[in-house]
């Protein structure tokens, strides 16, 4: 495992210059996935339309220090399992020398939505390729409308909260599970509030022989409402009241990375949040118990999964 | 060498994939260009070719992961027909912008709905805008001769973008036909080793592909779109010349057939113009002045040779096997039209919309529209400009 002071000296991928908001999660998530990679290995990063392909490629200017391609929303996957398949061709043919690696980044709106089928598909044909979900939870690029990533409860643009619907109706999907159904090599649940956490999961994907999934939760202060500044501990507390597990599942393994030693209330990851405003007003406490049942469910539903006992912390 | 063959539309098309060799193909299945899929998924499984198939989930993906090879550095190649092409075109403007020179053949085939799978135009004249250049065949020959100039015409350095080869779907890629194929090394020697202008699998020289454009760049990257299809026009015939160096046959941008001295013309594309032009010598038999127009090149628009061939013509009758709902007619009549505006001598041109989800154009569909030409020359009358040819009442 690398020190702080190692990863200090690993050569940047993706460059200041890039429009992102400041503070925005995505710049965050994909500096560590990339530093995970060697000094001296090559790689070609693909990119779905969203916040971070238009914030990094504003032409004639490129955030990225390597070789990058967007094509369109939903065929990141596709794009880069073509870019992999001329890898191993010309290398088949001895038309190419050098090593490379590959990955793409999706938004949760390119990844569980658009993308899903394009990524499916890349996933099973086996292509030796990272793939990763910056999820924030939401469309933030065409101005914050819900996604099925999207927690129950929040207020979107798509899911307003209204005096008769009050916010997203609908619980998250579970795309994690989704894409260790097909018997990948590896698939990872990750956040940036444990780097090495991320670093470590992100080293696994690189390494393993086939395609690898990580999800990483990519939080968007505009979307979210929090105060900027408090990314960091605004993700551990996803982690802590168990909205956002960590896990990993190599070769069909579930396994889970960090127990939560105590109960706590999924209400200390919401309040910081203006999209959970209305969750808390009087009248609306059916919701909240809702959102906490639905944690709870997939918490149980996980710990099964990894062949833990399935029961809540204590509280 | 050369070598007579009796093949399928399909058949030819699957062959020059073969000699042409790509380091990636990523297709899915659609009738009627699916025997190019299987017939190539065989000589990957049998070793006869060098390339990586992606068996993708959709046509949508196989673009896409045709354009991550060919940014890549790959000289790679796609196939499709109809909804596949419909399910392709938003990533199919992308290829065009990005300028990936990559050659794909397409089965004709109209487009739902209903739900149909015979021969029309209207899946290729659904990406007419969008930047790819569009070859048309008349035969399985042509498909064949289509495709291996196709790629000298795609990566040709002043030109760099897709090329689609069409060829009627069941009519061209069912049937069988004779025709002479080259050998394998006269083709790998024609079409050359592929050098990318830029390639993500170069560590030399990092580069990003697919930037986002604000209006202060768009406008200049779409307009070299434009430079490089009129360019295209000159690289086509200068690689039609090339070509018939090795096949003893000739290829420009159009086919003028009997124009010389025509008073009447026909235009129409791919396996049509084979009836019309066998029409056009019977009344030539019979010392009528008619001749056939036969674009190869649909995008780029030809129309200054079209303009000179049809320049002598009295009337002019354009088929379409494709509707645009304008009410004004077939897409090829407006551009025809529009090409002979400047001569200002009068032409008449009227449109025939044919053949919709693969009705037969019969031989007297075609003498009638000579006679209905003929007609208009002798009352200087077009009382009805757009015409349903053998629609029913
Ligand atoms: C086919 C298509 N549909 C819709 C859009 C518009 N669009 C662009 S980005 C985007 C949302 C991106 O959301 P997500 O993937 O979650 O990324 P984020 O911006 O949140 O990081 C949408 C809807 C598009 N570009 N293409
Ligand atoms: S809107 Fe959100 S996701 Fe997009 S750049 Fe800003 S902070 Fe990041
Ligand atoms: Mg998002």
């Amino acid at each position: 495992m690398a020190t702080l002071k190692e990863l200090a000296q690993v050569e940047e991928r993706f460059v200041g210059g890039h429009r992102l908001c400041a503070g925005c999660g995505h710049g965050i998530s994909v500096r560590m996935v990339l530093n995970a990679l060697e000094n001296d290995e090559n790689v070609v990063v693909g990119c779905a339309t969203g916040c971070l392909e238009v914030a990094s490629t504003i032409y004639p200017y490129t955030a990225w220090n390597c070789s990058f391609i967007h094509n369109a929303f939903e065929n990141a996957a596709a794009t880069i399992s073509g870019v992999e398949a001329a890898y191993r061709s010309l290398k088949k043919q001895g038309k190419l020398k050098d090593d490379f690696k590959f990955v793409a980044f999706g938004g949760d709106g390119g990844t569980y939505d658009i993308g899903l089928q394009s990524l499916s598909g890349a996933m099973e044909r086996g292509h030796k390729m990272v793939y990763v979900c910056l999820d924030n939870g939401a469309y933030m690029n065409t101005g914050i409308q819900r996604s099925s990533a999207t927690p129950i409860g929040a207020d979107t643009t798509t899911s307003p909260a209204g005096k008769v619907i009050p916010g997203k109706q609908q619980p998250r999907k579970d795309l994690a599970a989704l894409i260790a159904a097909h018997n990948i090599p590896y698939v990872a649940q990750t956040a940036i509030s444990n780097w090495q956490d991320v670093h470590k999961k992100a080293k696994k994907a690189f390494e393993v022989d086939g395609p690898a999934f990580i999800n990483i939760l990519s939080p968007c202060p505009r979307g979210w409402r929090y105060n900027t500044p408090d990314i960091v501990d605004l993700v551990k507390k996803a982690v802590e009241t168990r909205f956002w597990p960590l896990y990993e599942v190599e070769d069909g393994k579930w396994k889970l990375n960090s127990k939560p030693k105590k109960y706590v209330s999924v209400e200390e990851f919401l309040k910081p949040q203006g999209r959970f405003k209305h969750v808390f007003a009087p009248g609306n406490e059916d919701l909240l118990k809702r959102i906490q049942e639905e944690v709870d469910k997939q918490w149980l539903a996980l710990l099964e999964r990894c062949g833990e006992e399935p029961e809540l912390p204590p509280r | 060498m050369k070598n007579k063959v009796a093949l399928t539309g399909n058949e030819a098309v699957a062959q020059a994939m073969r000699q042409i060799n790509p380091d990636v193909v990523a297709a899915y299945p659609i009738t009627p260009s699916t025997e190019v899929v299987q017939m190539f998924s065989s000589f990957v499984a049998n070793g006869k070719v060098d390339t990586e198939f992606v068996t993708v989930e959709s046509e949508h993906s196989a673009m896409s992961a045709t354009m991550g090879a060919s940014a890549a550095g790959a000289r790679a190649m796609t196939c499709t027909s109809s909804q596949g092409l419909a399910y392709m075109f938003e990533v199919v403007y992308i290829a065009a912008s990005m300028r990936l020179p990559i050659v794909f053949p397409v089965a004709n085939r109209a487009l739902s709905g209903p739900i149909n799978i015979h021969c029309d135009h209207s899946d290729a004249m659904g990406i007419k805008q969008a930047g790819v250049i569009q070859l048309f065949s008349e035969n399985a020959q042509e498909a064949y001769d289509n495709m291996i100039q196709a790629i000298r015409i795609a990566e040709h350095p002043d030109v760099q973008l897709p090329v689609s080869v069409n060829y009627d779907g069941f009519i061209t890629s069912h049937a069988l036909d004779v025709l002479e194929i080259l050998d394998d090394e006269t083709v790998k020697n024609f079409i050359g080793v592929y050098k990318p202008r830029e390639a993500l699998l170069n560590v030399n020289e990092p580069v990003s592909m697919g930037s986002f454009d604000m209006y202060d760049y768009y406008f200049e990257h779409k307009y070299q779109q434009v430079a490089a299809m009129e360019a295209a026009k000159r690289v086509i015939e200068e690689v039609g010349k090339e070509y018939a160096k090795i096949s003893g046959r000739n290829y420009g941008l159009v086919d003028a057939y009997k124009l010389d001295d025509a008073d009447m013309a026909v235009v129409v594309m791919n396996s049509a113009a084979g009836s019309s032009k066998g029409v056009c010598d019977e009344l030539r038999a019979k010392g009528l002045k008619v001749g056939v127009l036969k674009p190869r090149a649909f995008r780029p628009f030809p129309h200054e040779a079209i303009a000179d061939a049809l320049k002598g013509v009295k009337a002019v009758a354009v088929l379409d096997r494709a509707e645009t709902f304008s009410t004004l007619g077939g897409p090829m009549f407006a551009d025809v039209r529009n090409s002979l505006y400047d001569l200002k001598n009068d032409i008449k041109v009227v449109n025939y919309v044919y053949g919709l989800g693969g009705r037969d154009l019969r031989l007297e569909d075609v003498e009638q529209i000579y006679s209905d030409l003929d007609d208009i020359i002798k009352t200087g009358k077009v009382d009805n400009f757009v015409r349903y040819l053998g629609l029913r009442e």
